[in-house]
C-alpha cells in the first residue's frame, strides 16, 4: 500500500489525522506529515482517511509489482 | 506491441526522467488509452519517490527514507531503465543514448529529466568530508546520519526553501545551526525581501544564527579531509562540522547539447502544449517536455517563459504532455495552471499561488504578521499576480481565483479578518541577475530563441553582494 497527498490541494482540515492517526500527523499547527508506505494492517484506516478528505487530496495504490523493499 | 484501435502501430514512447513527472506522464498515457511500448529512463536506481519529505520528515527521523516511494496509481506496463542516465539525443535517427552506450529508439519522446542540486563551486572543498547537498534519497539518508552524530554546528549555505527547511529541522532536533544567505533575507528569491524579513524574524526566534548579506568564501578542512571551518565574506570564521550546500538546482540539460533543441541552462523551451521547440524556433510534434526542466509561455505572465520547479507543476505538466502526445491535434490542451507550492518550516505552513517574483508590490490582506497567521497578495501594474499564506491554507483558493480573473491590486476582499486599510509595500525581489536559491516559479524572458540574459546562472555563489571592493 502506498499513498501520496497533494499538499497544494490539502487545506489542513485534518480529517485524515482523525481517521488514521498512525499514518497522518500535524507538524506545527497547519502542516501535514504522513507515511507514504503505511503498514498493511492500516489499509482500512487509510481508505477511510482518503474518503474523508474534504478536498480529495489523498491518492492510494495497492501493492505495486515494481518494488524495492519498503514493505 | 499492441496496435491502436485504427490499426496503426502506436510505436514506442520513451520518457527520460523517472521521477514524479515521468511517472505521472506514464500513468496518464495509459489512462488516455495508449497501448504501445513505453520506456522510462532514470539516472537514479529507484522507482519514483517523492522529494519534498526529504528535507522535512525524513531529516527529523519521523519518516524512513525508503518510505517515500510514490504510489503508482495504475499499471503502466512499462520498461524501466533505472540507474543509467541519458547522455545524448539524436532527432534525425530518433534515439536516446545512455551512459552505458545503449541506444533507445523512440517514435515520441518526453523530456522530464528534471534538476540536480547545484554543487559547491570549488570541487576540492566540495569533496571534504562533511560537505553535502540534499536532493536524492541517498543524500537524505547521509545527511540524517550526520545530524544524528550531533555535529557541534551545522552551516547551511543558502536560505531558499530547502536551506530554510534544513535549518528548521536542526532547530527541531536541538542542533546549533548557522544559515548564510547572500540576499538581505531568507526566501527573498521566492517570496521577496519584505516577506523574507518575516522569515528572518521567525528563524531567529527559533534560534537560527542567521547571517544575511553574506556569502561563504571558502570551506576549510583538517589534515584528515574533514570540514572544520567556513570563511564568510564579512570576515567571520565559523567552526563547523557539517556544511549543507543549499544553493538551488541545476537543470539536467547537458544530455541535450547538440540535439538541435532550444535548450540552455534555463531549461528546454516548449509551447503551451508541451511540444519542444528546435533551436530554430520550429515546434516539434514528437518531442515533449514536462516538469522542472521545461520553460513555456504562460498566458497570465506577459508571454514570459516560466520555469517552475514545483511538485504540482511536474504533475500537471506531465499529464498535459501525455494527453497531447496521444490525442488528435485538434484536442491538444494548453498547460496553464497557476503555479503553486508549499513549505513547512519552523512550525509554519507556507503556501503560494501564482508567481510572486513577477510582482513588485505586496500587501497583507488577512490576519497579522505578528500572529504568524496571515495572507499576503502580490501585485504588478495594478493587477494581483500571486498570493502567499502563512498558517492560513484555507484562504488560498480564493486568491487563486482572483489571480486567474486578473483582479486589481490591491485586491478588494471585504475580508472580516483583513486590516482596515491595505498598504502595499515594495515586494523586494532581488534584481534580475542576482542568484537566489529557491525552487520557484521564475519568469525567464521571452522565447523560444531569445538570447541568454539570466546572468544569475553564471554568478559564483561565493561572490559577495554589493559592489566589489576597491583594489
Amino acid at each position: 500500500m502506498r499513498i501520496v497527498v497533494d499538499l497544494n490541494q490539502c487545506q489542513s482540515y485534518g480529517q485524515c489525522i482523525f481517521a488514521a492517526p498512525a499514518v497522518f500527523r500535524w507538524h506545527g499547527e497547519e502542516s501535514l506529515e504522513y507515511d507514504y508506505a503505511p503498514d498493511h494492517g492500516l489499509a482500512g484506516e487509510v481508505a477511510r482517511a482518503a474518503a474523508a478528505c474534504p478536498v480529495q487530496a489523498i491518492s492510494t495504490s495497492g501493492l505495486p509489482r515494481t518494488d524495492e523493499g519498503d514493505s | 506491441m499492441t496496435n491502436s484501435a485504427n490499426g496503426a502501430d502506436p510505436g514506442r514512447i520513451v520518457i527520460v526522467g523517472a521521477s514524479l513527472a515521468g511517472l505521472r506522464a506514464a500513468e496518464a498515457l495509459r489512462a488516455e488509452g495508449y497501448t504501445g511500448a513505453l520506456t522510462l529512463i532514470g539516472d537514479e536506481p529507484h522507482v519514483p519517490y517523492d522529494r519534498p519529505p526529504l528535507s522535512k520528515a525524513v531529516l527529523t527521523g519521523w519518516l524512513a527514507a525508503d518510505h517515500t516511494t510514490l504510489p503508482q496509481l495504475l499499471d503502466i506496463d512499462a520498461e524501466w531503465l533505472l540507474g543509467v542516465p541519458a547522455v545524448g539525443l539524436d532527432l534525425a535517427d530518433p534515439h536516446v543514448t545512455l551512459a552505458d552506450g545503449r541506444r533507445v529508439a523512440f517514435d515520441r519522446l518526453l523530456i522530464a529529466s528534471g534538476t540536480r542540486a547545484r554543487p559547491w563551486p570549488d570541487a576540492a572543498q566540495a569533496g571534504l568530508d562533511g560537505v553535502v547537498a540534499l536532493r536524492t534519497r541517498e543524500d537524505a539518508i547521509g545527511l540524517r546520519a550526520r545530524l544524528v552524530a550531533e555535529p557541534r554546528r551545522v552551516l547551511v549555505i543558502g536560505g531558499g526553501f530547502t536551506g530554510s527547511e534544513i535549518a528548521s529541522v536542526c532547530c527541531d532536533i536541538g542542533l546549533p545551526v548557522t544559515l548564510a544567505e547572500r540576499a538581505a533575507a531568507p526566501l527573498a528569491g521566492a517570496l521577496g525581501g519584505a516577506a523574507g524579513l518575516v522569515a528572518a524574524q521567525v528563524q531567529r526566534e527559533h534560534g537560527v544564527d542567521l547571517r544575511c548579506n553574506v556569502t561563504v568564501l571558502a570551506l576549510e578542512g583538517d589534515a584528515g579531509g574533514r570540514v572544520r571551518r567556513a570563511r564568510l565574506s564579512d570576515g567571520d570564521v565559523l567552526d563547523i562540522d557539517l556544511a549543507v550546500v543549499a544553493l538551488g538546482a541545476v537543470r539536467n540539460v547537458e544530455w541535450l547539447s547538440g540535439s538541435g533543441l532550444a535548450v540552455d541552462a534555463r531549461g528546454v523551451v516548449c509551447d503551451a502544449a508541451c511540444r519542444a521547440f528546435s533551436a530554430d524556433a520550429v515546434v516539434l510534434d514528437d518531442v515533449f517536455v514536462a516538469g522542472d526542466v521545461a520553460r513555456w509561455p504562460h498566458p497570465l505572465y506577459d508571454g514570459q517563459l516560466l520555469a517552475v520547479e514545483h511538485w504540482g507543476n511536474a504533475v500537471d505538466q506531465a499529464r498535459t504532455a501525455a494527453h497531447n502526445m496521444v490525442c488528435p491535434p485538434a484536442e491538444r490542451r494548453a498547460h496553464k495552471p497557476l503555479p503553486a507550492f508549499w513549505s513547512n518550516q519552523f512550525g509554519l505552513n507556507i503556501k503560494s499561488v501564482g508567481v510572486p517574483p513577477f510582482a513588485d508590490e505586496v500587501v497583507v490582506t488577512q490576519g497579522t504578521v505578528v500572529a504568524r497567521r496571515f495572507a499576503a497578495a502580490y501585485g504588478r501594474a495594478g493587477r494581483t499576480v500571486a498570493a502567499v499564506t502563512v498558517n492560513m491554507p484555507r484562504t488560498l483558493p480564493a486568491y487563486a481565483a482572483l489571480i486567474e480573473e486578473r483582479a486589481p491590486f490591491p485586491p478588494i476582499l471585504h475580508a472580516a479578518d483583513g486590516p482596515e486599510q491595505l498598504t502595499p509595500v515594495a515586494a523586494g525581489f532581488p534584481a534580475a541577475g542576482e542568484p537566489t536559491h529557491s525552487p520557484s516559479a521564475t519568469p525567464t524572458g521571452p522565447g523560444p530563441s531569445a538570447p541568454h540574459v539570466a546572468e544569475a546562472l553564471h554568478v559564483d555563489p561565493r561572490t559577495p553582494p554589493g559592489p566589489a571592493p576597491l583594489r
